[in-house]
């Protein structure tokens, strides 16, 4: 074909004990704005940066229009026309928007002429419709506006294929509207636009073409007009397959409320509001699995619930008692155990041992430590106990925990938590990155801390493992709750949809 | 060219190597020592023996050692507290110096009337409030606006000596001697206010190289055994950690860093109450006690009873050095030894964190 601008054919790329991109076939064509559309680890980010020249492919090849290429380097893939826009900015801040788009361009002169450059730039701006000052520093400019910067450099470097990688995470609407205007203009030139993304009204709205890619493999690619956001997303999550749900010895009590949430609202570490008015109940002994794309204030509610997180407002409460906003040892104390995403270094010191791991909960108590001394003694064999009971392979309570591997770290975290006799868990990816036997173990652990009446709120990417635990499922998208079903009617279809942002009536 | 040996990191680091690695450090320096002493024509036995003899043998040497080593077992202690929460605080220079002013404030105001054992009490708690609300400026600066700490407490070591100027020498302060004419001094404290000096085992032992020792084992009870030393540990090595189980790093941050400035502030207390008798601005600002006792807290591993004999260790190289130094042994060659150890004992820090390999074996398989 003579319009294509880029073919990517059966590339293969491997990561020590994962692949990453398992024969992916990918052709977009000049002109177009052509998405590519799957979950976190579908394997969107590994192509691009296959295409972008960081990695080289294992396997398969990769043709700009027709011709065979080989990219040693970013660099080199720039050079050939390749651009990309990162989702997080690569800009120096005190540094002009003039200055930022022609540092690194190797055209730049010795001697800057900062008017001539100034004039270029904002020329450019205005060919594509960004409304972009290029005197202004970068720490002045909105996030939105820096993105246009980061749109300008590719451009001013003279790129014939854009990628943009996920670039309406961190847009208002209103800006996103502007970004797809200008994206329109640079496609009327007979520019090429590959625009990442998991969300799936955007793609529906600003694509011509569609690649779904799941498990590092390509689904197919359609025609935008050809489609629905339906099918995107039974092609994203897969046809669902029968899997056998978890059988209770005790049924969950949703009745009987444990953790109870109202209106909670919280802003993510750079001051955005990550949460809007979250509402939501975990009975006793019940699962309530919560669904969604990483990145749509999951960390953020576990965070808050733990108390490591102030929420905005709202109120939470643990068996009926309020607890006091962003404060951890309060959240400890009222029953909140929390494993988080990050095992090793959030619920683990990773340099200190098994041993001081496990008492990180309760050395303040009495049982641990007195006149503010610790009991060494009783830390070790308070240890000791837990390793042998939650079965954790080491050498002994003195090693250090980065020592463990996966899921005998996942086992330390659980044994602690555990030990507090918590009324309400909050469980963030609790078997990401664990081998089969790990997770058959830490899922075994959950469902059997819910039997004994603890409350679980399951946090997860894994669909298949929400529905396969959970007594109930909530879906995050964007900071909000946007619909809560009971397990056994949910469909993958249907939380796929819900968890690319497509509006459904709520099933209560 | 492939270098003949790499490092590789060491995957544990064995206990032994604590004090295998000072050890051969020490070993490799006296070599190559000895070699520079052979190319200025000097017996290296014999120096190495005059050194030893000097510093730590011969009758009074232990005095002298002792005297030296008490101030830098302060600031070694004072830099080990804080760099074990990975606060840089260097601030030990001033913090001692602000200790000094505190204690002869204390001991000028108290002196003639109130009960001798009373007077010392006042004089040590005096140097360590004063060291420890001019480390706090650090703390609170660091926990609130998180500033470099490195920056601001160097900064405070210059403000702290243009202080000691001023009250010396620049004012008619309370703690000048208003009948120095010519050039100006601090004002003599009262002999009541002479911290005591014990004899032990034939040599004399200053009253503030015992409450260094006492407040090295305090400080190792603290990181080894407390509530707050486990927290210390547990947000030194992973801040997340610590704010997941609700550990108050920021109200950490100023404890610990105001406990620190105590230990120096101690220091400079003792400096008053031990040996000046008054407050000796110069004398103070001579010796760079607070930049040795980073050195000391580094050669000690942070350790704070292994501060303790360091700080000996280099007072005793310290006072051979002078006794060496003459006609036929310039002040640069001494200068030049005590580096050479000092050096090459940082250097085998890195030997305890990896360990050295030979390259050859990987060639000659690929030749094969």
């Amino acid at each position: 074909m003579t319009n294509s601008a880029v073919r990517m054919t059966g590339v293969v790329k491997r990561f020590p004990g994962v692949v990453a991109n398992d024969g992916v076939n990918f052709e977009v064509l000049k002109g177009e704005v052509h998405a590519l559309l799957g979950e976190n680890g579908a394997g969107k980010s590994t192509l691009s940066n296959i295409l972008t020249g960081l990695y080289r492919p294992d396997e398969g090849t990769i043709e700009l229009n027709g011709s065979p290429v080989v990219f040693g380097s970013p660099k080199a893939a720039l050079d050939a026309g390749i651009g990309m826009v990162h989702q997080h900015f690569r800009l120096v801040e005190p540094f002009t928007v003039a200055e930022n788009v022609i540092l690194g361009n190797p055209e730049t002169p010795f001697v800057i002429d900062t008017g001539t450059t100034a004039e270029r730039v904002a020329e450019l701006a205005r060919r594509y419709d960004m409304a972009v000052d290029p005197n202004a520093k970068i720490w002045q400019l909105s996030v939105g506006e820096q993105q246009r910067v980061e749109i300008l450099k590719v451009l001013y470097r003279g790129a014939q294929v854009l990628i943009l990688d996920e670039p309406t995470a961190v847009l208002t609407p209103i800006e996103a509207e502007a970004l797809f205007r200008t994206l329109r203009a640079m496609t009327a030139e007979g520019r090429t636009v590959i625009f990442i993304s998991h969300k799936l009204d955007e793609v529906m709205s600003v694509s011509d073409r569609i690649t779904v890619l799941r498990g590092g493999r390509t689904v197919g690619t359609v025609n935008t007009r050809d489609t629905s956001t339906r099918e995107l997303a039974s092609m994203m999550v897969g046809r669902s397959v029968e899997f056998s749900r978890v059988v209770r010895q005790s049924p969950a009590d949703p009745g009987n409320v444990v953790l109870s949430l109202t209106n909670v609202n919280c802003e993510d570490d750079r001051g955005r509001q990550a949460l809007h008015e979250v509402t939501v109940t975990v009975g006793r002994g019940e699962i309530v699995g919560v669904a969604g794309v990483a990145g749509n204030g999951q960390r953020e509610l576990a965070e808050v619930i733990a108390g490591m997180r102030s929420s905005t407002g709202g109120t939470i409460t643990v068996s009926g008692n309020e607890v006091p906003n962003g404060r951890a040892r309060a959240a400890i104390a009222g029953g909140v155990a929390h494993v988080p995403e990050d095992r090793l270094h959030t619920g683990l010191a990773a340099g200190h041992s098994v041993e001081d791991n496990m008492a990180l909960k309760n050395y303040r108590t009495p049982l641990l430590s007195r006149f503010g001394l610790l009991k060494r003694n009783v830390i070790t064999s308070q240890a000791g106990d837990l390793v042998s009971k939650y079965d954790v392979k080491t050498p002994d309570t003195a090693t250090p925990v980065r020592l463990l591997s996966g899921g005998n770290v996942q086992k330390v975290l659980l044994a602690r938590e555990f030990s507090t006799n918590p009324r309400v868990l909050i469980a963030a990816s609790p078997t990401r990155g664990l081998d089969v036997g790990a997770i058959e173990t830490v899922r075994g652990r959950l469902v059997e801390a819910a039997d004994s009446g603890v409350g679980i709120l399951l946090i997860s990417e894994d669909l298949e493992e929400i529905m396969s635990l959970a007594d109930r499922i909530v879906v995050m998208y964007e900071g909000r709750l946007v619909a809560d079903i009971p397990a056994s009617q949910a469909t993958r279809e249907q939380l796929g949809l819900l968890m690319g942002g497509a509006k459904m009536e709520v099933t209560r | 060219m492939k270098s003949p040996i790499r490092l590789e990191r060491r995957l544990e680091q064995p206990r032994w190597l604590n004090w295998a690695i000072p050890l051969i450090s020490l070993l490799g320096a006296l070599v190559v020592g000895g070699l520079v002493l052979l190319a200025t024509g000097k017996n290296p036995l014999d120096v190495y023996w005059r050194i030893l003899d000097r510093g730590f043998l011969s009758e009074r040497s232990i005095t002298g050692t002792l005297r030296t080593a008490t101030p830098l077992a302060f600031t070694g202690l004072c830099a080990a507290a804080a760099f074990r929460l990975g606060v840089i605080n260097i601030g030990g220079e001033g913090q001692l110096y602000v200790g000094a002013v505190g204690a002869a404030l204390v001991g000028l105001w108290m002196g003639g009337s109130a009960p001798v054992g009373i007077t010392i009490i006042v004089m040590v708690v005096a140097g360590m409030v004063f060291g420890a609300m001019y480390a706090s400026i650090v703390g609170v600066l660091r926990s609130q606006f998180n500033t470099n700490e490195i920056i601001t407490s160097l900064m405070l070591n210059y403000i702290a000596g243009i202080i000691l100027n001023y009250l010396i020498f620049n004012s008619r302060s309370y703690w000048r001697d208003p009948r120095s004419v010519g050039f100006p001094s601090g004002k003599p404290l009262e002999e009541r206010t002479h911290w005591p000096t014990y004899e032990l085992f034939g040599f004399s032992v200053a009253f503030g190289f015992l409450l260094a020792i006492a407040a090295a084992v305090v400080l190792w009870v603290i990181y080894k055994r407390s509530r707050l030393g486990f927290e210390i540990g547990i947000i030194a090595d992973s801040p997340r950690a610590a704010r997941y189980v609700g550990i108050r790093t920021k109200w950490t941050i100023v404890a610990v860093t105001a406990m620190s400035g105590a230990l120096a502030g101690i220091g400079g207390a003792s400096q008053v109450g031990d040996f000046a008798h008054y407050l000796d601005a110069k004398g103070l600002q001579l010796n760079n006690f607070g930049y040795t006792g980073i050195v000391v807290a580094a050669l000690a591993r942070l350790n704070p009873l292994g501060a303790i004999l360091v700080a000996v260790l280099l007072g005793g190289l310290t006072n051979a050095g002078y006794s060496l130094q003459g006609p036929d042994f310039p002040s640069g060659l001494v200068g030049t030894l005590q580096g050479l150890i000092l050096f090459t004992a940082v250097a085998g820090e890195i030997l305890t964190k990896y360990r050295l390999r030979s390259n050859r074996a990987g060639t000659k398989a690929v030749a094969a």
